[in-house]
């Protein structure tokens, strides 16, 4: 069927959505952040790559850094799926199927976080032991 | 989804041969896109073997030679021949460039290859269909936007504020940036690329205008801007030197300071 609509009205489309600014800064935000807690988190492989299973648990257990672990895989399950998300955009075009993943992105990085949280909660509370 | 391969009808094959004509000096060989929307067959690549001491050093200059002596069917857009016009857009050795500014002698190798712009619908040849870029460029409303009732005179800028559009205004809507970027062949239909982009932040920069807080309303979608990751391509191919990808940067700077 030919498309009569004029090349303005297709190229206005639906008018701007108003938002992504916001995201945009939250992503620099995020990589800013995630700077810093790579390296520490570096740094703490190193250290419990040095003790057996017992020196393990008692690093991940004290309080600092139980919270700079937790901070760690927070703030990369949200930069990961603010990057998955910008794939998804750019290379989906399908509306169901764009949809689709992203709802299952959402889905996968926060349970991958709530996982990896959870574990390091239980070592942290005593529960490793 | 992304397009990895061409449509079944968009597939280039081997075109038609042109030798070189009885007494030619120094020859070089153009391999350029042909297609015919009122044929039936596919896009092709014809070869031409042009004698290039008898025409101009640049990539139009040839065109125009093909044209007049070898065949006259080859169709191209042009008109100032000096890079003020962008009519003769088109890509060039892989390149998006003005066929008119750029030389042959230019393209590495033996063969030089000439296509329309990328990821573009072709009317002819070596002809993109721009509607849809031009429409872009529309929508954000390129002209000055003033509440304020107009002054007898002229609107006062100070030179300061003027050097600021230095680097936008040259451009001249040639295309050669948006048809270069990946982000615009994927989602070309909403995102507005480079060279809509680097208007809209002429107007944004601009200290006579006083709508830019509806402009970047206008541009705050996760499409029509946001789908700009910094590739750079627009840049790299500018044929004025003007860098739209800053300009996209400076828009997303605007937004963000907004919000903080």
């Amino acid at each position: 069927m030919t498309d009569f609509r004029t090349p303005l009205s297709r190229a206005r489309g639906s008018g701007a959505a108003g938002h992504g600014a916001a995201h945009w800064v939250a992503e620099r935000v995020s990589s800013i952040a995630l700077i810093p807690l790579t390296l520490w988190m570096v740094y703490a492989a190193l250290v419990i790559a040095g003790t057996g299973y017992e020196g393990a648990v008692a690093f991940v257990a004290h309080p600092v850094n139980a919270v700079m672990i937790v901070l760690v895989l927070a703030v990369s399950g949200w930069h990961m799926h603010a990057g998955a998300r910008v794939i998804i955009e750019d290379y989906m075009h399908r509306m169901l199927g764009r949809s689709a993943l992203l709802i299952l992105n959402l889905f996968v990085a926060v349970l991958l976080t709530a996982l990896a949280v959870f574990s390091v909660l239980k070592v942290a509370l005593g529960g490793a032991l | 989804m992304v397009e990895l391969a061409l449509p079944k009808n968009s597939r280039v094959q081997k075109g038609r041969h042109h030798p070189a004509p009885a007494g030619a000096t120094k020859v070089k060989t153009f391999r350029i896109y042909r297609y015919d929307p009122e044929g039936t067959g596919n896009p092709r690549w014809d070869t031409y073997e042009v004698d290039v001491a008898a025409c101009g050093p640049m990539v139009l200059d040839v065109l125009i030679h093909i044209k007049n002596t070898l065949d006259p069917t080859l169709t191209f857009r042009r008109s100032c021949r000096e890079g003020v016009c962008g009519s003769c857009a088109m890509n060039v050795g892989g390149r998006n460039t003005l066929a008119c500014t750029h030389g042959h002698e230019e393209v590495p190798g033996s063969t030089c290859q000439v296509s329309p712009l990328p990821h573009m619908p072709v009317v002819k040849d070596l002809v993109p269909d721009l509607t849809h870029f031009y429409a872009q460029y529309a929508s954000i409303e390129p002209w000055l936007h003033t509440t304020t009732p107009e002054p007898q005179t002229e609107w006062v800028q100070s030179p300061q504020d003027r050097e600021k559009l230095d680097g936008l205004y040259e451009c001249i809507l040639c295309a050669c940036c948006s048809t270069s970027c990946p982000s615009y062949w994927w989602n070309g239909d909403r995102y507005l690329g480079p060279a809509t982009l680097l208007h809209a932040y002429r107007w944004l920069a601009d200290s006579r205008d006083e709508a830019t807080g509806e402009r970047l309303d206008a541009l705050e979608d996760p499409f029509k801007l946001y789908r700009c990751h910094t590739i750079m391509n627009c840049a790299q191919v500018c044929p004025k030197g003007l860098n739209p990808a800053k300009a996209v940067a400076e828009v997303k700077k605007m937004m963000a300071e907004r919000l903080v």
